[in-house]
């Protein structure tokens, strides 16, 4: 006669417990949600205004940073060429990386085991610090601050999340596939190159574009390497202009309407990012149709 | 019963880590004839036939030792050239693997590797070896598509073209019929039963009818140990070890 209001109880706080973490779980995702809204909205608010079509389609004049006419565009340009030069030498250091480890070395181990936790260290090294020591090493070339030398700050940057994020889709691909190819005789290399890449391309597409996104957005990096230039130059061994330095630079003057015209830099920076997110995302359900589940 | 063999085993031992998975295995394979490898689960069947075609390389903590002699040679030889030994052997897995691309690329994966870049050569290839699998009718109004999208007998016997297409002596098939509902299975059987006209066939299986269907050879596997192998009739109808016996009876599994 005892048992029945054990049940009871057992399943009120059954009950109570799937409440409070469902509960949980929804707040995470509000705060979320909340921050990305408001983040957003601040800077529409306080950008849109400033934004005109000079914004994105002159240099800066003379006299810019006081409140003088001129744009940004020298910075647009920067960023863009600077990122993506960026993410072309870290793919080609993530990617010989990453179909070393999932293929020629076992999952056990130590060699692979050590190199992932490198890059874990890596990834959380601050980019000031990237900065910092680009620049060393260009001091040591007497390179000056320069388009290849933030490239090159910007690289180191993005190198580890870029090839932890090409690594976790390649862990996933099924032995069976591996073993599928290597039947036919193929060797480790053509098993690479025409399985794993192929199977994993949406997820390698992803992880370009993500670190794209990371690297276009710092500013610490590129402050000593990359140098700022109020030209647009596309030459390696040129100071160049980005567009987190020119936040940077207009945030930091005392006048109001040129501290707008910095929301409106973070506005067009913020829109390349959220483009880029959603051709990752066009991209990567373009070439998810060979993929083997 | 005396025959040709095609696959001599001396004293292979396989561990993975500290645990031996084969223990002393003694073994010929049969030229052109169903050799099939019985046994409980986790008895050493898919590693022995792994050591075949040295997908074992694959497995973490593996070693090995003993030799395995295809043709004369030694395979398990450090020196040997893996994608060599590889492409002697077709494997059909448990699971259906298709490749991350069309069917037509499916079949044509092998030859390309191989050197065969002319576009004619490669569409003969790949209807023929279609048509042995009997795919062709089914597929050839859809080669480009992705080969996920056949239904699992149809990726089986897909995988098995593949296998085919870069001319292997021998075929091995871990289990290659249990994902599949009973009419595939069946195509896949008798696939075998025509296949072994020009191919040295060995196939893991623990469904002990498809054994008796198929097999001209038997060999009984149990905890890492060769029990007892043999014609197939000798060893369902009167074998001489009485575990073989117990398996057969369904006493042990």
């Amino acid at each position: 006669m005892k048992e029945k209001p054990i049940i009871l109880s057992g399943r009120f706080w059954r009950r109570v417990e799937e409440r409070f973490f469902l509960g949980l779980m929804l707040f995470s995702c509000g705060v979320i949600f909340l921050g990305l809204v408001l983040i957003v909205l601040d800077i529409f608010i306080k950008g849109l205004p400033a934004l005109s079509w000079s914004m994105i389609s002159q240099s800066p004049k003379g006299g810019f940073y006081l409140g003088k006419g001129g744009g940004i565009l020298n910075a647009i340009i920067g960023s863009l060429v600077l990122a993506s030069g960026a993410s072309l030498i870290a793919f080609f250091l993530s990617l010989p990386l990453v179909l070393y480890l999932n293929i020629y070395l076992k999952r056990t181990s130590g060699i692979s085991a050590f190199i992932r936790f490198s890059l874990d260290v890596l990834w959380g090294v601050p980019s000031i610090v990237y900065g910092a020591f680009g620049f060393t090493i260009m001091v040591f070339f007497g390179l000056k601050a320069s388009l290849l030398g933030g490239m090159i700050a910007v690289s180191l940057l993005i190198f580890p999340i870029m090839s932890r994020a090409m690594d976790e889709v390649m862990r996933m691909v099924p032995r069976e596939l591996l073993e599928a190819s290597y039947s036919v005789g193929t060797t480790r290399f053509e098993t690479g190159l025409k399985i794993v890449l192929r199977q994993t391309f949406p997820g390698i597409i992803t992880a370009v574009l993500i670190a794209f996104g990371r690297g276009i957005g710092d500013a610490a990096s590129v402050i000593f390497t990359a140098g700022y230039s109020d030209y647009i130059s596309v030459s390696l061994f040129r100071p160049v202009a980005t567009l987190p330095l020119a936040i940077f630079y207009q945030l930091g003057t005392p006048f109001p309407e040129v501290q707008d015209r910095a929301y409106a830099s973070g506005l067009i920076l913020t829109v390349i990012i959220i483009s880029i997110s959603l051709v990752t995302r066009f991209l990567s359900k373009r070439f998810h149709k060979y993929i083997v589940k | 019963m005396i025959f040709k063999s095609h696959i001599r085993v001396e004293d292979l031992n396989v561990y993975y880590g500290r645990e031996q998975a084969l223990k002393n295995i003694n073994l010929e394979i049969p030229e052109k004839m169903i050799t099939v490898i019985i046994g409980p689960s986790g008895c050493g069947k898919t590693t022995l036939l792994k050591s075949f075609n040295r997908l074992l390389d694959l497995q973490e903590e593996v070693r090995y030792s003993g030799r395995i002699i295809v043709d004369g040679e030694d395979i398990l030889s450090p020196k040997v050239e893996i994608t060599r030994i590889r492409k002697k052997m077709g494997l059909l897995s448990q699971k259906p693997c298709s490749l991350p691309m069309s069917i037509y690329d499916n079949v044509a994966y092998g030859p390309r590797i191989h050197g065969i870049k002319d576009k004619k050569a490669l569409n003969r290839i790949v209807e023929h070896y279609l048509n042995e699998v009997g795919l062709w009718e089914e597929v050839k109004g859809r080669l480009n598509e992705p080969a996920g999208r056949l239904s699992i007998g149809q990726q089986q016997r897909l995988s098995l073209a593949r296998g085919l297409a870069v001319e292997p002596e021998i075929i091995l098939g871990d289990e290659p019929t249990s994902a599949l509902d009973p009419i595939s299975s069946k195509r896949i059987e008798e696939k075998f039963w025509e296949l072994k006209n020009n191919y040295t066939i060995v196939l893991v299986t623990h469904i002990l009818r498809q054994a008796r269907r198929l097999a001209d050879y038997v060999i009984f596997l149990y905890l890492g140990e060769v029990i007892e192998a043999g014609a197939a009739k000798e060893i369902f109808e009167n074998p001489k070890q009485e575990l073989t016996r117990e398996y057969i009876k369904g006493i042990i599994s």
